[in-house]
């Protein structure tokens, strides 16, 4: 028994009806392709925006401060009105001082970890202790400020007593905390994409697992590891909160790591509470301060992507 | 002719072992190391801020009395926010990576907005605060409010979306697409009732973690002027708001003991939030996963 | 009853030196019984090869004869493997110190990421030897003794996955005789190889066995009747009967042997 519609019409001439509607009216076919373009323009023009804000405001900047006042004068004091002074080293000893301490602190935490998940741990506890440390680097940023400031500067400080409240060390110490896991996970990454078969062709030869990792995973993976070390470090130079909170706000040059610091990023911090006018040389200079942050992380990025794509290993 | 001393050899094993033994001991430390660093930061939190978490922290507006101070309006203006973020990013995000997947051609653009969205994900949140100032404070004249805050971040999780809705598509099978070809659907009829379906826990999964990492941003925020400290609620996008992180960066500057004690109870709030979230992330994963 | 004879027949061997000695090996990936109550010999300076159809568990023996099988978690042992009269199942027989004596080659090629030059020391390194001149001497020995010198001494330094298929799994051999093994276990060493690889390999395990013991495990009955001195034949992880090469494929007293190596399944 068929149904009475279809008695006269049959399945196919409902969709060759419907057909025709679709194609004769307006197309959603042809339509959604352009706008799912505009939304991929979107993340386009946030590059763009972010240049070209930076480049105009940094412009309008350099016509009140010279820029070889700005990268070569060693005084970063631009609060006075009469004896003003815009040079970025002390902002930039300050970001590499506390990156220095992160990565010296995160590079052999961070492999150490990445070797023993990739190469000692038991498949289960690797299933359990990497998503517990990338949950390290899921923690807000202001949550390791608090971190620094209250638990880590005082147990410094009891330790080294000429260090001051707001230092290089605590931050620099936290940020590597925080790294950690980016670290230990894109290494683990590259480490375990290198073929069992290599690893059985070493043990084979009668190899302890520490000189298979040192002689021939660790080479082998030395692009993903290196990667993966920039991006740490570029991930170091941008980081704010930490510094911010433990780091202090005194601009100075020099590589003193127990005084109080302040870093690129801390200083537009500084700027943006304070109450500082629109328009002022001020306001333009956390414009400079961005761009120099801005292209140190951008270098940073590049040589990440030219190392994984330029020495990436094709067993 | 032997060119090996095999008792040499065997002299050799002895260090080489013992070598092995105090590496795997080094390594082992060094992982214990970041979970324990992880414990301790959860354990301060919890010992520091427990006194002060209770129900009328979440009901009170800040204030100068510790005792008073509450995160009321840090809260609420937190859950302004995601309702901005979630929205826009997700539309965004879900729409370039169904772009990038679905219809462009392997060409110099596509490569171009690829890469342009790896290196936006290594730019400075910071920086994403400068051009949010410009952009939508100064120039779209928003000020310090939820619309502007909630665009600016937006951007700035639109990366981490692209990535992971990409991802989730790309891992959608051939078959399952041929077979909604073959029954003679269209492209769009394919991606929004086949394609989509079938990523939506990666898609999800992905939006929910750049969610957090909205939630959890400070230094943007400070940059578009948001205040520290604010005693009312915003009624519409338009009106001027704080969250959580801000709040809780107030009271950690403050010298005073009972201050600190309040971060660590704004903290509190601020974890259990993103915990909350990320087990909605884990619950739509294992309800999915697997199922083709 | 068959088995019984297969075990009497392996044990009349001519008063030769024995290299390794297997006694009731039994062997549980979980809760599979992959290998029950193995006894097999292998004489020194011979080759045995070990047939069977796939998953009779001849890999699963060679890889447990230089504990190789400990890399897959959840795998069980009783019962002993004397190597040159010590048990190695013994977990205080050093796995580095057994794996020196033992070599292994394996089914694919596998060489390491590094210069033909670095492959081949990798393993006298890692043992202490030091000296460039003994090392240099060490490399020209190994690859001639792999019959791959010719091919390979004017780009020592050149990365080894410049190699063909055939010539990485003869680096992989000449890799394993750096270090001057005892024995060297073969895993199907020329089932990834085309047919002229395939029969370089095979010329050179005739010139191998003057210096090692050689146990080779090979889906290749031909190949097996080629090169060996006895075989052993698998079958869902017993051996069903252990001779002469000559013997079992003229004269097998098994049936089952018989319908294996006539074709008839596997």
């Amino acid at each position: 028994m068929a149904d009475e519609p279809l008695k006269n019409h049959s399945i196919q001439d409902l969709i060759s009806q419907k057909f025709k509607k679709r194609q004769s009216g307006f197309s959603f076919e042809r339509i959604v392709p352009i706008l799912l373009f505009l939304t991929a323009l979107i993340s386009v023009l946030t590059t763009i925006g972010i240049v070209l804000t930076l480049i105009f405001e940094t412009i309008t900047f350099f016509t009140r401060v010279s820029i070889v006042e700005f990268l070569t004068a060693k005084r970063w004091f631009p609060f006075s009105e009469t004896h003003g002074s815009y040079g970025i080293l002390p902002l930039v000893s300050g970001t590499l001082k506390v990156t220095g301490i992160a990565i010296l602190v995160a590079v052999p935490i961070g492999i150490a970890s990445a070797v023993y998940l990739s190469e000692y741990a038991s498949e289960k506890s690797r299933r359990i202790i990497k998503p517990i440390l990338e949950v390290l680097a899921g923690i807000p940023t202001i949550v390791y400020g608090y971190f620094a400031l209250t638990f880590v500067t005082p147990i410094l400080r009891s330790v080294m007593p000429g260090l001051e409240i707001f230092n290089a060390l605590s931050p620099g110490i936290v940020i590597g905390i925080m790294i950690i896991p980016m670290i230990a996970s894109l290494s683990e990454d590259a480490m375990s994409s290198v073929p069992n078969s290599i690893r059985e062709g070493a043990l084979g030869l009668g190899s302890t697992k520490f000189e298979l990792a040192l002689k021939i995973v660790l080479p082998s993976a030395l692009s993903g590891i290196i990667a993966s070390i920039v991006l740490a470090v570029s991930r170091a130079i941008g980081e704010t909160m930490i510094v911010t909170v433990a780091g202090g706000s005194t601009p100075t040059l020099s590589w003193d790591v127990t005084r109080s610091i302040q870093t690129m990023t801390a200083y537009i911090v500084q700027v943006s509470q304070g109450d500082v006018g629109y328009g002022t040389t001020v306001y333009y200079s956390i414009y400079a301060v961005g761009m120099t942050l801005f292209l140190f992380t951008l270098i940073m990025n590049f040589i990440a992507q030219f190392v994984s794509r330029r020495f990436r290993e094709e067993y | 002719m032997k060119l090996i001393d095999h008792s040499k050899v065997l002299n050799h094993m002895k260090p080489r072992l013992s070598f092995n033994v105090f590496f795997r001991f080094l390594f082992l430390l060094a992982t214990l190391f970041g979970l324990l660093v992880l414990g301790i930061l959860l354990y301060r939190i919890i010992s520091e801020g427990f006194p002060y978490f209770d129900l009328h922290f979440f009901q009170s507006l800040p204030s100068r009395h510790p005792e008073q101070a509450g995160v009321y309006t840090a809260l609420i203006g937190s859950i302004w926010l995601m309702a901005v973020v979630a929205p826009v990013s997700l539309i965004l995000g879900v729409g370039t990576a169904i772009f990038l997947e679905e219809y462009a051609k392997k060409n110099a653009i596509t490569t171009f907005i690829q890469i342009n969205i790896s290196n936006l994900a290594g730019v400075p949140s910071i920086v994403f605060g400068l051009l949010g100032l410009t952009v939508f404070v100064r120039a779209l004249a928003l000020g310090s409010s939820v619309l502007a805050a909630g665009l600016t971040m937006s951007l700035l999780v639109l990366p981490v979306i692209i990535v992971a809705s990409q991802e989730a598509i790309r891992s959608v099978p051939k078959e399952l697409r041929q077979a909604s070809y073959g029954l003679g659907a269209t492209k769009w009829q394919t991606i929004l009732r086949v394609v989509l379906p079938a990523a939506i826990p990666g898609i999800l999964t992905g939006g929910i973690l750049a969610l957090s990492r909205a939630i959890g941003e400070t230094a943007p925020l400070v940059v578009l002027g948001l205040p520290l400290f604010l005693a009312f609620l915003p009624r519409t996008v338009f009106d001027i708001f704080t969250v959580l992180p801000m709040q809780i960066f107030n009271w950690t500057s403050r010298p005073q003991e009972e201050f600190r004690a309040l971060a660590a109870a704004g903290i509190m709030v601020l974890l259990i939030l993103l915990l909350l979230l990320n087990t909605i992330a884990v619950l739509i994963r294992n309800k999915y996963q697997r199922r083709y | 009853m068959s088995e019984t004879q297969a075990q009497m027949s392996m044990n009349e061997n001519d008063g030769n030196k024995l290299v390794y000695k297997t006694n009731g090996l039994n062997l549980w990936y979980g809760e599979n019984h992959a290998l029950k109550d193995i006894q097999l010999h292998v004489v020194e300076n011979e080759v045995t090869a070990i047939i069977g159809p796939s998953g009779c568990g001849k890999s699963t023996y060679i890889k447990t004869l230089n504990r190789m099988i400990e890399l897959i978690p959840g795998v069980k042992t009783t019962g002993e493997i004397l190597y040159r009269g010590r048990n190695i199942l013994d977990k205080t027989y050093p796995v580095e110190e057994l794996r020196t004596k033992v070599g292994m080659v394996f089914q694919k090629p596998n060489p390491f990421p590094k210069s033909i030059y670095e492959n081949v020391v990798y393993g006298p390194r890692i043992h202490g030897i030091r000296d460039k001149k003994i090392l240099d001497q060490i490399v020209e020995k190994s690859l001639r003794g792999a019959a791959i010198w010719d091919e390979v001494k004017d780009r020592l330094q050149t990365n080894a996955y410049g190699l063909s298929g055939g010539q990485q799994q003869r680096l992989c051999i000449a890799r394993c005789m750096a270090i001057e093994p005892d024995v060297i276990l073969m895993d199907e060493p020329t089932s990834a190889l085309d047919p002229i690889s395939t029969l370089k390999v095979e010329e050179l395990l005739q010139e191998l066995k003057k210096n090692f013991s050689i146990i080779i495990v090979t889906h290749n009955m031909q190949q097996a009747a080629r090169i060996s001195d006895k075989t052993a034949f698998f079958l869902n992880g017993e051996v069903i009967e252990f001779t002469k090469t000559s013997k079992i494929f003229s004269n097998p007293s098994d049936k089952r042997t018989e319908d294996y190596i006539t074709g008839r399944f596997g």
